[in-house]
């Protein structure tokens, strides 16, 4: 039977800054590096790419097999965990092999779920999460002349983008009034929706599916305002969810996705859990949710592996706040923070510059003085830093009228004056 | 051995905005002078003209590597530097949000993100520069150029292991230099045969054995008669804290009062450690000592520490300065102040000196010890100017880590129950307070002596 120091459940970024934060104390331990993928480990934010060939699926790989070895790594793919017993501190695998470990991190991440939509389960349509959902996509996108994609989150809309690039002839179909709605507010889902339209994507908005057919290799989404759409492709792209399965039965407490406190322990000992599948504490309101996009998976990733290993120098985890950058058809967008949402509560001051006809669009939300959220279409900031000074709650009262005149230079001269 | 990398540093006082390093990284990166493509950013606060730099800091544990999801950036592990693979970057920008320091931006151009590669070693920033402000260095050039300097302080002493003084001792002694007389009261130096064993010295400076109570009258008496015959001869004390903040305290407030020309480094071990582990008045709240002990009534030390390097400041003294060996390059920088201020008047360093036989840690962690205490705020790190009359954080700490982050370490310590350690969080944050409102933000400035 194995048995590990430390067992690592997944390979993407939350699993290998756990690795990395435990070499860096620990160079002798035992590490297992666990994944139910066939391959090196990669991140799913990649794949979009694959699709449009703008990268080689050879060439995504984030760890060769040298750099695990050098790490000293046990690596085990195409293995898939069944069950946790924590009593004895052992996993079974679908193999019906069971690993013993010591210490354990749980970063299984996300996995796409289907919308109840009659018709969805029976057509072939596809989900957008593994490697091998993006090089069928990939030969596919060689032959399809048309494709329908369901959601305007990040997966759908750069599937949308990189499935354009391949030659595909496309439509969105988004149940919200807006694309992008997690991260961008009216103004910037608009530029975004503009250059879509203008590259010939088709983007109906706020429009609900009744239900999907196939036939003879044709997809026909049927839609709640009596129109339908046809496709020789069916993406959908509606959502994703903590892939946590694998629980059942364990004990450990559950919500949307693995609860875990600041320091990433899960309810049970010498268990950890990070990344999309992690429900951890938010920075606003401190409610525990799953914050699931790639810095955060770095983030809580690095925390566990310090937690796990005793490093001393660990800080806790400081609050998930949402954030994310997007590059499309060459434009360049990012938001941190709220956008959307923060104008509602009191103490609330925004500052905006919209020019759609340059496709440029710059928004700051302060409450007492403090950026809360800003997000950029186009516009020349520093999203790090930017992000750094929502974390910090920098206090901004001296140099408001500064900042808002010039972001770039004052949060340049802030960074440097504060954490530079 | 660890490896030591280099990196550019910035002097903003001799920046003056030309902006000729900015054209020299556009135009090697892109044969333009095109500011756009430059890797190198320049900022200027309109309000106080000082120049701010954006650039990468080719980070020993960079975030933007691992927030990459196309693997195209990496650590090499050989130069140092964080380098971008731009047949793999598919443009994503998550590194830009994930740099906390504008170190990687996106080039409107091009369309790629872009940042610092170090000129395939020979940064062309650096030469650009023509007020020298930008400078090409590693870790090991500045440990190296203090190696260089003359060691004064022999080998085979008979300190513990772990000791702090040996490495302060020996690091003070290479930057004053040979011109110095050094008095070292009873306490741990004497002891480790600092003043001499079978007929020599340790030191290869004229060192002498003052009693507790006289090390400031004695070198103030010395620095008199050499300024009378015209000898500049630095005067340096090295005290403990008993022979400073206890015994020796009233030659010392009196030297400090009538300005006499000398360094006084107090070598805070918060106790009396080569006679047994006994209290004084700088052990801390809550430590355990021979003299504090703890069992079923006492709980350690049940008074606070005296703040004696605040003390100090109220003396009219030159300069005064806390200090840690874990921050060499801040203790550097202190001495070079306390040699110029010595000319003048006094000039105090209160050197936080951890000892690993006395409070129980392992030898090992010395370096450690010093960083928590400092990263917790439990020893702030600061120093004040005469001229400037204010106090300066030289070792700011934004963040600080819950004090039970140092105490831990330390087995003198290990008895705190949660209401000592609550009490120990309260005095250290009202102390940073107190020192905020002694720097150029706060609202009181120490007297200063009108004459």
């Amino acid at each position: 039977m194995s048995h590990s120091n430390y067992l690592i459940i997944g390979s993407s970024h939350a699993a290998l800054s756990a690795l990395e934060a435990i070499r860096i104390q620990d160079t002798e331990g035992s590490i297992t590096l666990v994944t139910q993928e066939d391959t090196l480990p990669y991140s799913p934010t990649i794949l979009p790419y694959v699709i449009s060939g703008q990268i080689d699926p050879e060439q995504i790989f984030l760890r060769d097999a040298e750099a695990l070895d050098r790490h000293r790594v046990t690596f085990k793919k195409g293995a898939r965990v069944v069950a946790v017993d924590p009593a004895n501190h052992s996993v079974s695998m679908d193999s019906g092999e069971t690993l013993k470990y010591e210490k354990m991190l749980l970063a299984t991440g996300a996995e796409p779920t289907l919308p109840p939509i009659p018709g969805v389960k029976d057509a072939s349509c596809h989900v957008l999460r593994t490697l091998g959902d993006a090089v069928r996509l990939q030969s596919i996108a060689q032959k399809a002349k048309s494709a329908i994609i369901l959601g305007a989150g990040l997966i759908g809309m750069h599937a949308a983008e990189n499935l354009a690039k391949a030659g595909v002839q496309i439509a969105i179909v988004e149940a919200l009034p807006r694309v992008l709605p997690g991260y961008f507010d009216e103004q910037a889902a608009g530029l975004v929706q503009q250059v879509f339209t203008e590259h010939g994507i088709k983007i109906l908005t706020g429009s609900t599916v009744t239900h999907v057919t196939a036939s003879n290799g044709t997809c026909t989404v049927s839609l709640e305002s009596g129109g339908e759409l046809s496709g020789d492709l069916l993406l959908v792209a509606t959502g994703v969810r903590a892939r946590m399965d694998y629980l059942a039965g364990s004990g450990i407490d559950i919500g949307e996705g693995i609860v875990v406190d600041d320091t990433m322990r899960t309810s049970s000992r010498d268990i950890w859990a990070a990344g999309d599948v992690a429900e951890a504490r938010s920075f606003f309101g401190g409610k525990k949710r799953v914050n699931a996009n790639l810095p955060n998976a770095v983030e809580q990733g690095r925390i566990a592996g310090m937690d796990m290993v005793g490093d001393s120098a660990l800080k806790p985890f400081t609050g998930g706040i949402a954030r994310n950058a997007y590059h499309f058809f060459g434009h360049r967008a990012f938001s941190v923070g709220l956008v959307g949402r923060a104008e509602s509560a009191g103490g609330i001051e925004v500052d905006q510059v919209f020019l759609p006809s340059s496709v440029q669009y710059q928004k700051m939300v302060f409450e007492d003085d403090r950026l809360v959220a800003v997000s950029g279409v186009n516009t020349m900031l520093d999203p790090g830093i930017m992000y750094e000074l929502v974390r910090q709650r920098v206090d901004l009262s001296e140099v408001k009228a500064r900042f808002a005149a010039g972001p770039l230079q004052m949060g340049r001269i802030l960074m440097s004056k504060i954490w530079g | 051995m660890g490896k030591s990398y280099p990196t550019i540093a910035f002097y903003p006082d001799r920046c003056d905005g030309c902006n000729q390093c900015v054209e020299a990284c556009a135009e090697f990166h892109s044969g333009t002078r095109n500011p756009a493509h430059s890797r190198i950013k320049v900022s200027q606060d309109g309000e106080e003209g000082a120049f701010f730099l954006a650039l990468c800091r080719q980070c020993g544990e960079p975030r933007c590597v691992p927030s990459c999801p196309a693997g195209a950036l990496k650590k090499d592990i050989d130069t140092g530097v964080v380098s971008l693979d731009e047949s793999k970057c598919v443009s994503c920008q998550l590194c830009t949000l994930a740099c906390p320091y504008g170190g990687i931006t996106y080039n409107p151009i091009t369309h790629q993100v872009m940042k610092c590669d170090f000129c395939d070693g020979d940064p062309v920033c650096v030469k650009a520069c023509p007020r020298g402000a930008l400078e090409l260095k590693t870790g090991s050039d500045i440990y190296n150029g203090w190696g260089d300097l003359e060691d004064l302080f022999v080998p085979g002493i008979s300190a513990c292991q772990g000791c702090n003084s040996e490495l302060l001792i020996r690091h003070t002694l290479r930057r004053i230099g040979p011109n110095t007389v050094v008095a070292t009261p009873p306490g741990c130096i004497p002891g480790v045969g600092a003043v001499g064993f079978n007929g020599v010295t340790a030191t290869k400076t004229p060192i002498f054995h003052p009693l507790l109570t006289n090390t400031a009258a004695m070198l103030a008496g010395i620095r008199r008669y050499y300024n009378r015959i015209g000898r500049d001869v630095t005067m340096l004390a090295f005290a403990g804290d008993g022979g400073t903040a206890d015994v020796g305290f009233q030659s010392l407030s009196g030297a400090a009062e009538r300005g006499e020309q000398m360094i006084y480094i107090c070598v805070d071990n918060e106790g009396y450690m080569n006679t047994g582990v006994q209290r004084s008045s700088t052990t801390p709240y809550g430590a355990w000592t021979s003299t504090t002990p703890v069992g079923t009534v006492l709980r350690g030390k049940s008074r606070d520490a005296k703040p004696m390097a605040l003390l100090m400041v109220m003396h009219n003294c030159e300069y005064v300065a806390t200090a840690c060996m874990t921050f060499m390059e801040d203790y550097y920088a202190k001495l070079e102040k306390a040699v110029e201020a010595a000319k003048r008047g006094m000039a105090y360093i209160h050197v936080f000196s951890p000892c690993p036989t006395g409070w129980r840690f392992p030898p090992s962690k010395l370096i450690e010890v010093g960083r928590k205490a400092v990263e917790t705020n439990m020893v702030p790190l600061w120093e004040y100017e005469a001229e400037a009359r204010c106090i300066d954080f030289t070792h700011p700490v934004e963040d600080p880590l819950p004090v039970k982050a140092y105490l831990s370490l330390i087995g003198k310590y290990n008895h705190l129950d949660e209401e000592q350690v609550a009490h120990i969080q309260r005095k250290t944050d009202e102390r940073i307070e107190t020192l905020k409102k002694f720097t150029r933000e706060g609202d009181v400035k120490p007297i200063q002596d009108a004459a």
